[in-house]
């Protein structure tokens, strides 16, 4: 049996709104708390423990958070420093960071003065997806109480260091998560994304030297350091450790967001927090475990498998932004995926042509696997577009509408080629499996 | 990508208002001097909301003069960002979520009822009270199926819907009603159905007290302790810095600038 988290050892512990998020209750909840002395650690210090941590990016790749911070230049040249805070968030299946953004507002933006502290950066900006209307209401007001009560502004937390935080907002474009692109659309223009090098950790936001970090790496930062590394580094396995907030979603009974250690294993956080699979865990089919960019995993992968980047990575899959879909045996995995694809097609910025082009061209033929009106032989022409999309864009959507695709085929391909069949047969296409 | 053109049937002209000028002076604030482009996107849907839910070309070329952009840099950035309506919508425009974790707890179903009480989709209903279309995940999957719903108003998120709930939610909505926004299955925000079982532990909203560093290096100054004022002694005391072996190794690999 596996030992759960326990609420002592949550950081976010206002996730389901229950309690005020106004400063002051914040305040009793944790957040600000001796701020001033975290800073007077001094840089090194702050960058040292969030290393020592293990703390790994939040938004999808992983990178270690303290590592990404070290990159930006020891010395302030005329050009200013930024934090830049990814609350972009848009990936299927993923609804974390907008739990902290209008509940525990006050903890990011502790984590916004210590991270730009850390980067010797004077300013802030928090780019929020255009449609989280009350969240940006939430955190704006969240930063005016802030600046009322001195944390942040000139002299921050009286820790002799000035100190800006902006929020900003897009408009509905899943690109403008992707690094370079949401500093594109933070200077007004249309969220493309940039080549790299030069890294944003050069050239960033108006050419400056810009750390880009989601939400929740950012926000877990201030507790990381009170707490102590060592007590974030007890949780989950090594290279994957502490805490994570993970989205289950699709057929479950009871979905929701919860925060648990990270190395979990799916079937326990799936049964113990959502209520189990509807219908029971063997009525299991699939699951994307970490944002609909990530391969599909069967049921006998998600069996055993751990909810961290190493397991997933093992399996052919990504523990990404850890936003779960689950599908039950009723599901048309075909069509689930197809509308991916769709998403996909829809969302490509049109930048480079083989993900602008091949998104639609996968959408399309996606459609005609679902209806079962294509050759069996198109199924490995498919793959084979697929693999010539994966790496060959200047950002990783291309890849990101790839994996999907590759995945379904690589675990569901026997239901690909049924459809065909029966097709041609003149039988229906797809019989779902009755619900519950 | 999603192919988006300006409306066919333009005003001639268009003015923004006193009110929303005063509020995109306030986001031009708020980046570096010689960057007021930044606001383009705030503005704009400022704009959208003083011009009754969508932005004419007029809207477009007065804030092109407003920003000093050329205006084709604010046509590219209108048609690329998909919540800047280009053509006319209801009073109550309904964002209906489909993608897959949407659709596996049926956002099928809303769009029939989507497609029954206003019109195939992408289309207003007679009286102009209402319109719909499809748009991609709204990042509130533990809450599927939703739709986002925009008004004069408000842009409320409403979750967890029945076809029933959602009939009636687009029912209040042409009465004039102000429906509240969130879960409307009775849940109160992203817990599980039915009762969160994590985070109810007494005294996690209120028991947090100041402790020292762990990992402080030996510089530091002691505390002055602001909030928990009658611990403080206690928490001097506690103030030993203590260095675990691994820390000392990593403080040592860094070189110090």
């Amino acid at each position: 049996m596996v030992e759960l988290l326990q609420d002592k050892d949550r950081i976010f512990t206002n996730l389901y709104g229950f309690e005020d998020w106004r400063l002051e209750a914040a305040r009793k909840r944790g957040a600000w708390l001796g701020t001033k002395e975290i800073l007077e650690q001094g840089r090194d210090w702050i960058i040292d423990n969030i290393k020592s941590s293990g703390l790994r990016g939040r938004g999808g790749a992983g990178f270690p958070t303290g590592l990404k911070w070290s990159f930006m230049p020891k010395e302030v040249t005329t050009r200013p420093h930024y934090l830049v805070v990814n609350a972009d968030e848009s990936e299927p299946g993923t609804c974390k960071d907008r739990e902290m953004l209008r509940h525990d507002p006050h903890l990011l933006i502790e984590g916004c003065l210590v991270a730009s502290f850390a980067m010797q950066a004077h300013a802030c900006y928090i780019y929020l997806r255009g449609e989280y209307v009350q969240e940006r209401e939430r955190l704006d007001a969240a930063i005016k109480e802030a600046y009322k009560a001195g944390l942040v502004g000139k002299n921050a937390c009286g820790s002799g260091w000035d100190f800006d935080i902006y929020m900003h907002h897009g408009a509905g474009a899943y690109i403008c998560g992707e690094e370079t692109a949401l500093l594109e659309s933070l200077e007004g223009k249309k969220g493309q994304p940039r080549l790299k090098p030069p890294f944003p950790a050069n050239a960033g936001l108006y050419g400056c030297p810009t750390t880009v970090n989601n939400v929740e790496s950012i926000a877990v930062c201030p507790t990381i350091l009170r707490r102590g590394a060592d007590w974030f580094k007890s949780f989950g396995r090594e290279n994957n450790t502490g805490t994570k907030v993970f989205c289950i979603s699709g057929h479950v009974n009871k979905p929701c967001n919860v925060e648990e250690a990270m190395s979990i294993p799916m079937k326990t956080l799936i049964e113990e927090y959502a209520g189990g699979v509807r219908g029971g865990w063997d009525n299991l089919k699939a699951v994307i475990p970490g944002g609909a960019s990530v391969p599909l995993l069967p049921k006998e992968i998600c069996d055993t498998v751990l909810m961290d980047f190493d397991a997933l990575r093992e399996v052919t899959s990504g523990l990404g932004t850890a936003g779960m879909i689950v599908m039950d045996k009723s599901t048309d995995v075909v069509a689930a995926i197809a509308r991916l694809s769709y998403f996909y097609k829809h969302e490509s910025c049109g930048q480079c042509t083989p993900c602008r082009e091949g998104t639609g061209w996968m959408w399309r033929v996606m459609e005609r696997m679902v209806r079962g009106e294509a050759e069996t032989s198109e199924i490995d022409m498919l793959l084979g577009v697929t693999k010539q999309v994966e790496g060959h864009t200047i950002c990783a959507l291309g890849d990101a509408a790839a994996w999907p695709i590759q995945g379904l085929i690589r675990h569901f391909r026997h239901e690909i080629e049924e459809r065909i069949d029966n097709y041609r047969a003149g039988k229906p296409v797809f019989v779902a499996a009755a619900a519950e | 990508m999603s192919l988006r053109r300006l409306a066919k049937e333009q005003p001639a002209n268009f003015e923004i208002s006193k009110a929303a000028l005063k509020e995109i002076d306030i986001w031009v604030q708020k980046y570096p001097e010689g960057r007021q482009k930044s606001a383009l996107i705030p503005a704009l849907w400022i704009t959208q909301k003083d011009a009754g839910g969508w932005l004419p070309e007029a809207a477009l070329r007065a804030l092109g003069d407003l920003l000093d952009m050329p205006y084709i840099r604010v046509y590219e950035v209108a048609t690329f960002y998909t919540m800047f309506n280009l053509e006319p919508v209801g009073t109550h425009h309904v964002q209906l979520c489909g993608t897959t974790p949407c659709w596996l707890r049926g956002a099928g179903d809303l769009k029939k009822v989507c497609e029954d009480k206003i019109g195939p989709k992408g289309s207003t209903s007679h009286d102009g009270q209402l319109s719909w279309i499809e748009v991609e995940c709204l990042g509130a999957c533990a809450n599927a199926p939703m739709v986002q719903i925009s008004n004069a108003d408000s842009d409320h998120y409403y979750e967890d819907l029945t076809p029933e709930s959602f009939g009636k939610l687009l029912d209040d909505l042409v009465a004039g009603k102000k429906p509240e926004q969130g879960p409307k299955n009775g849940r109160f925000t992203s817990e599980p159905e039915g009762g969160a079982n994590t985070l109810i532990s007494k005294g996690l909203y209120s028991k947090v007290t100041k402790k020292a560093l762990p990992n402080a290096v030996k510089k530091a100054r002691k505390k002055p302790t602001k909030k928990a004022a009658a611990k403080k002694p206690a928490a001097k005391k506690k103030a030993a810095p203590k260095k675990p072996t691994a820390k000392k190794t990593a403080a040592k690999k860094k070189v110090k600038s």
